[in-house]
């Protein structure tokens, strides 16, 4: 159903060698409650990083830090190679442009309506009506959520939220986009939609991300698809199979602040790690 | 921590919040449009309330002291020591109270939700700074509208204690209305507005900061609320009498 939509933008193009995230040694603590404790990763350049981890093991702290929303007790931050550690918030605000965030609860703004949550980031920039509403009715369409442009957050189902969630992430189209669980809780069908779609952001704009996700179906498909666009400009997802093909797909698990697996999804399935090895299976 | 700390903490973080405000006030977007809507909601949805308070405190005011006047046989100055003591004193302070009570606990518990519902960090994470969004038109609407809803509460006070004074005493109006322009000078006029311009941002910085810090869930939506109420409303009676002095200073001590 999304097959006609893609999206055209040029994106900042900064050197490759740069990653678009790196954490080094970076410590976090809540009062006396060690939550990440010291803890390296990088996510390159137009790469997926797909992070597993229990409940209550760190993953939107992370993906709260490197937007600026938690400050770290010490360690570094890259985003694109800058330094955001002791940026202010001006240079955050900045920095939080390139970058699309969609929320594990979702939040929208619920005295805005499902149109004015989508417009958000263009309307603060001051861009002209006639460019928002056209960029608005593209998004929605992208996440099939037309019929809802004038309803308020209050009137959708959890879904739809999820869904008007990502779609007010991805306006402007941002270099990075991080999900923080954004299928938990939805049908099979519309999880899987909104994995192809982190699998179009992936192969056909070369956006990088981060995509903490539970379920290890959302871990198949993102770690062993990928799209396509044919001459007539749809778009086909195709099974990597035994060509090993994705490269650009990463995974790392977290357990107790701790990032215990950090690696490709065969070496995941390698991993003789019992905990591991519970996770993926459930037994 | 214990609470000398807490407090001065607490201090920096609003006076950081006054700043930051004041800095949205500079810079592009503005958000004029918030303005107006807070305006709107806080100044004319006060209104009522407001005036009945000025009312009936007006009247109490001549029903207590009528009789004593007229113990001294100073019953001709009763307009003078209603308006003296509206415009001066309860006027703005009961007003600020009325609208910390009304307005404070709003704003607080809709900036509360918005932290507890993530709404605030994604108004972050889409570039938006909340101080220069949500609390600048906020205290600006109540910095420009508490003077107002002050006058509406002096007016309808000095309406009330006439209409007591006419029928309940049976005090002739024109000798009400003679005694109070006697009895208001131009200082208590300018004295009665500063305070409330004071008050409105007491007020809303502190209601602003208590829903921005709210922590812990919908448990913590009411308490930023009641700690909002609570917290504006003795530091409005407090200033009211540092104001005062200082206002005492500046004008001299005018006697009745
Ligand atoms: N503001 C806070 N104050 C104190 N502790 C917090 C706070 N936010 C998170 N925590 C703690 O930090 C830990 C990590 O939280 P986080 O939200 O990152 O977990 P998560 O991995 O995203 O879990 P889930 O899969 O359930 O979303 C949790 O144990 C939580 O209790
Ligand atoms: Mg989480």
């Amino acid at each position: 159903m999304l097959e006609t939509e893609t999206m055209t933008q040029p994106r900042t193009s900064i050197s490759p060698v740069v990653p678009a995230i790196e954490f080094r040694d970076v410590e976090l603590a809540f009062d006396d409650r060690v939550i990440l404790d010291g803890i390296n990763f990088t996510v390159r350049r137009g790469e997926t990083k797909i992070v597993l981890g229990g409940s209550g093991s760190g993953k939107s702290t992370i993906i709260k830090l490197i937007l600026g929303l938690l400050r770290a007790d010490a360690g570094t931050i890259l985003v694109d190679g800058e330094d955001i550690t002791n940026a202010d918030e001006q240079e955050l605000t900045e920095m939080r442009k390139k970058i699309g965030m969609v929320f594990q609860e979702g939040a929208l703004f619920d005295s805005l309506s499902v149109y004015d949550n989508v417009a958000y980031r263009l309307a603060e920039e001051g861009i002209d009506d006639d460019e928002i509403e056209h960029e608005v009715i593209r998004m929605l369409r992208f996440v099939d959520l037309e019929d809802a442009i004038d309803k308020m957050p209050i009137e959708l189902s959890g879904g739809m939220r999820r869904r008007v969630g990502i779609a007010r992430a991805l306006v402007g189209s941002p270099s990075m986009v991080l999900f923080d669980e954004p299928t938990a809780g939805l049908d099979p069908p519309t999880a899987r939609t909104i994995c192809e779609l982190a699998i179009k952001l992936r192969d056909l704009e070369g956006v990088s991300s981060i995509f903490v996700t539970h379920e290890m179906n959302n871990l198949r498909y993102l770690s062993s698809e990928y799209a396509i666009v044919d001459g007539e400009g749809r778009v086909f997802f195709e099974e990597e199979g035994d060509k090993l093909c994705l490269i650009n797909t990463k995974v790392m698990m977290i357990k107790q602040g701790d990032i215990i697996f950090d690696g490709t999804d065969e070496e995941l399935k390698l991993s003789n790690d019992p905990y591991i090895h519970r996770f993926i299976t459930g037994r | 921590m214990n609470s000398l700390s807490r407090f001065l903490v607490e201090l920096q973080d609003i006076s950081f919040l006054f700043w930051r405000m004041l800095r949205g006030l500079r810079k592009q977007p503005r958000y004029f449009d918030e303005m107006i809507r807070q305006m709107d909601s806080i100044g004319v949805g006060s209104l009522a309330i407001v005036s009945l308070t000025g009312f009936f405190t007006g009247s109490v005011l001549i029903l207590q002291a009528y009789p004593t006047l007229e113990y001294y046989g100073a019953q001709s100055s009763a307009g003078q020591s209603v308006a003296i003591t509206l415009i001066r004193e309860l006027g703005p302070v009961l007003c600020a109270l009325m609208v910390a009570g009304r307005v404070g606990s709003a704003i607080s518990a809709e900036l509360g939700s918005m932290v507890v519902s993530q709404q605030i960090d994604a108004m972050r994470a889409l570039g938006t700074s909340p101080a220069r969004k949500l609390v600048t038109p906020r205290v600006i609407a109540l910095v420009v509208t508490l003077p107002l809803l002050t006058v509406a509460a002096d007016v309808f006070g000095l309406i009330g204690g006439g209409i007591i004074a006419r029928y309940l005493y049976a005090l002739d109006a024109n000798t009400y209305i003679t005694s109070l322009r006697a009895g208001i000078t131009i200082q208590d006029i300018i004295g009665g507005i500063i305070k409330p311009i004071v008050f409105g941002f007491i007020i809303g910085l502190i209601s602003c900061h208590k829903g921005l810090t709210t922590q812990g869930g919908t448990v913590g939506v009411g308490k930023s609320t009641t700690d909002a109420v609570v917290l504006s409303s003795i530091t409005v009676i407090i200033a009211d009498f540092f104001l005062s002095k200082v206002l005492q200073g500046f004008f001299g001590n005018t006697l009745f």
